[in-house]
């Protein structure tokens, strides 16, 4: 973080910056004029708390400083008008006395949490998954546009650019400052957590060289997964999201060694996962799939809390997991799943079953990131005790990764094979 | 995903020095607009432009663990003349910008039809491994 206010405080800013927004777009209406209000309330806020200290009423402050600014920008907007033409009086005067409305009406009451309409918002299917996600950490998560460019490690310009963007965009799709009707609900939703998940799935890369501070990310994601639940408590498939961003989380220091090197599952040191996140995951996917409705999110955050539950990997329970992925390969048809139940098919019948389903996936169009194949296929080899074929493989998928540290687990793999 | 975009220029004397004036105007104007058109689009990473390969080294470290610098390499049938990095939704997207990148114009206006090497940059996010 770059400011120089203590983590309490930061917290309480990033918490606080919907609250603030959406109280701002109820007095002024206009949400990009008033998410670049509040982004400049928050930037005072950072420079001025830490020397006069916290004002009493911190949400109320900074409802105050971004209403100024919106006020001095509407104020100028009418100068600059009246200067330039007198039949503007209509519009003029119809605007001013909005503002007067609000300043004189609205101060200091309290509204309730926008949070909810604000992540619709912000993550509209009109918008690109990159540009949806920038703004939803802007506008909801409160971080500066220059932190969004350093996790995305894109320049500082092109975020603004993308996010000012979206902002229009939103415009366009004429999109209201309410929650979606009860006929776009189930669609509307399913973009704002798949826009969670993959802000996610950013920090999770492996803090590698120049993105150590990416899993800020994931932090990030799962504090807005939060807010969402707390809004939606009874939507199966965000407590299912939540808990499997909580139960992958949990790994995250075994994940890695020294250096940066990926460190699969069965290696990892156990001792070195959260516990405190595992048990509030296993807790959540519990009592979602208690409730009936089965979504990919559940399912999959199913799978992770039976790893979990593992205190070494030999007690996996892979009978379950395999069942666990057949349920998923069902309600989403989608050939990663596959994959990841032919390991499972392997660990429960041995390697020969898992590289027969395996062949079901040869000239699979949709498998997008073909080397997942390759590299899944090579551990199954490697299983079976086939070194060479296995080394192949592996050399094969470490060819067409597209990530550093997978590259490189894949290389060492096949050179660890190539010498045995 | 992220791209980057090479692009490759016939080897031999650098090729913009027999220009016209206006055609090599119109060319520079064109890479400002797409530039402009990319950082509008929220796209651009980085964009930069090589100095001729008359004014290239090549260092290798020698035996005696010094550099050894080379000139370059008269006979080499295409060199490096700029690349963009650009952050993009869709492979296809990336096609679409090298393309019209390749057709920027030459001499009489016409497209240059340049070969625009297209890479992946390493940054995709890793599943976990099993």
């Amino acid at each position: 973080m770059t400011r120089s206010l203590d983590a309490s405080a930061e917290r309480l800013l990033r918490d606080l910056t919907p609250q603030v927004l959406g109280a701002a777009i109820r007095r002024f209406g206009d949400f990009a004029a008033c998410e670049d209000a509040v982004q400049e309330a928050l930037v005072a806020a950072a420079e001025q708390w830490p020397r006069r200290g916290m004002p009493d009423d911190p949400r109320a402050w900074l409802i105050r400083v971004a209403s100024r600014r919106m006020t001095d920008q509407l104020r100028s907007e009418e100068a600059r008008r009246r200067r330039e033409a007198a039949v503007a009086d209509e519009v003029a005067h119809d605007r001013f006395a909005r503002l007067a409305r609000a300043i004189a009406g609205r101060a200091g009451e309290a509204q309730g949490d926008d949070s909810l309409i604000l992540l619709f918002m912000c993550c509209h299917e009109a918008l690109t998954r990159s540009s949806a996600i920038a703004l939803t950490l802007r506008a909801v998560g409160g971080l500066t546009t220059a932190e969004i460019a350093n996790a995305f490690l894109v320049p500082e310009a092109t975020m603004a650019q993308r996010i000012s963007r979206a902002k229009s965009k939103i415009k366009e799709a004429g999109s209201s400052f309410a929650l979606p009707t009860k006929r776009d609900r189930a669609e509307r939703l399913a973009s704002v957590v798949h826009v969670l998940y993959l802000i996610f799935n950013e920090g999770y890369t492996s803090s590698f060289g120049p993105n150590l501070h990416r899993d800020e990310l994931s932090s990030e994601a799962i504090r807005l997964t939060r807010l969402l639940h707390r809004q939606l408590p009874d939507e199966p498939e965000v407590v299912g999201l939540l808990a499997l961003m909580l139960l992958t989380d949990a790994r995250r220091a075994a994940r890695t060694g020294p250096h940066g090197e990926l460190i699969p599952l069965a290696e990892q040191d156990r001792r070195l996962w959260d516990g405190e996140k595992i048990a509030e995951g296993v807790a959540l996917v519990s009592a979602a799939l208690s409730k009936g409705a089965v979504g990919p999110y559940q399912l999959q955050a199913a799978i992770a809390a039976v790893h979990d539950e593992a205190a070494q990997v030999e007690d996996t329970d892979w009978p379950q997991i395999l069942a666990l992925y057949g349920v998923l390969e069902r309600v989403s048809d989608n050939p990663m799943v596959t994959l990841n139940r032919a390991v499972a098919t392997a660990m429960v019948h041995g390697p020969a079953a898992g590289l027969e389903l395996l062949r079901s996936l040869d000239g699979d169009r949709r498998l997008e990131a073909r080397h997942r194949l390759d590299a899944v296929r090579a551990h199954l080899l490697d299983l079976a005790g086939q070194n060479e074929a296995a080394a192949a493989h592996f050399a094969s998928a470490a060819g067409r990764a597209t990530n550093i540290p997978e590259r490189n687990y894949l290389l060492t793999r096949a050179a660890r094979l190539s010498g045995a | 995903m992220k791209y980057m975009m090479m692009m490759n220029a016939p080897g031999g004397p650098y090729q913009i020095d027999g220009w016209s004036k206006d055609d090599f105007r119109a060319h520079i104007q064109f890479m400002n607009d797409f530039n402009a058109e990319l950082t509008q689009s929220g796209e651009l990473v980085g964009a930069e432009g090589l100095a001729g390969p008359d004014q290239a080294k090549l260092v290798r470290a020698g035996d005696s663990g010094t550099p050894v610098t080379d000139g370059v390499f008269p006979e080499t049938k295409e060199f490096l003349a700029g690349f963009w990095i650009v952050e993009v939704e869709s492979p296809e997207r990336a096609y679409e910008l090298a393309a019209r990148a390749s057709a920027a114009p030459g001499p009489g206006g016409a497209p240059l039809n340049m070969a625009i090497e297209l890479r992946e940059v390493m940054s995709g996010p890793p599943d976990d491994l099993s």
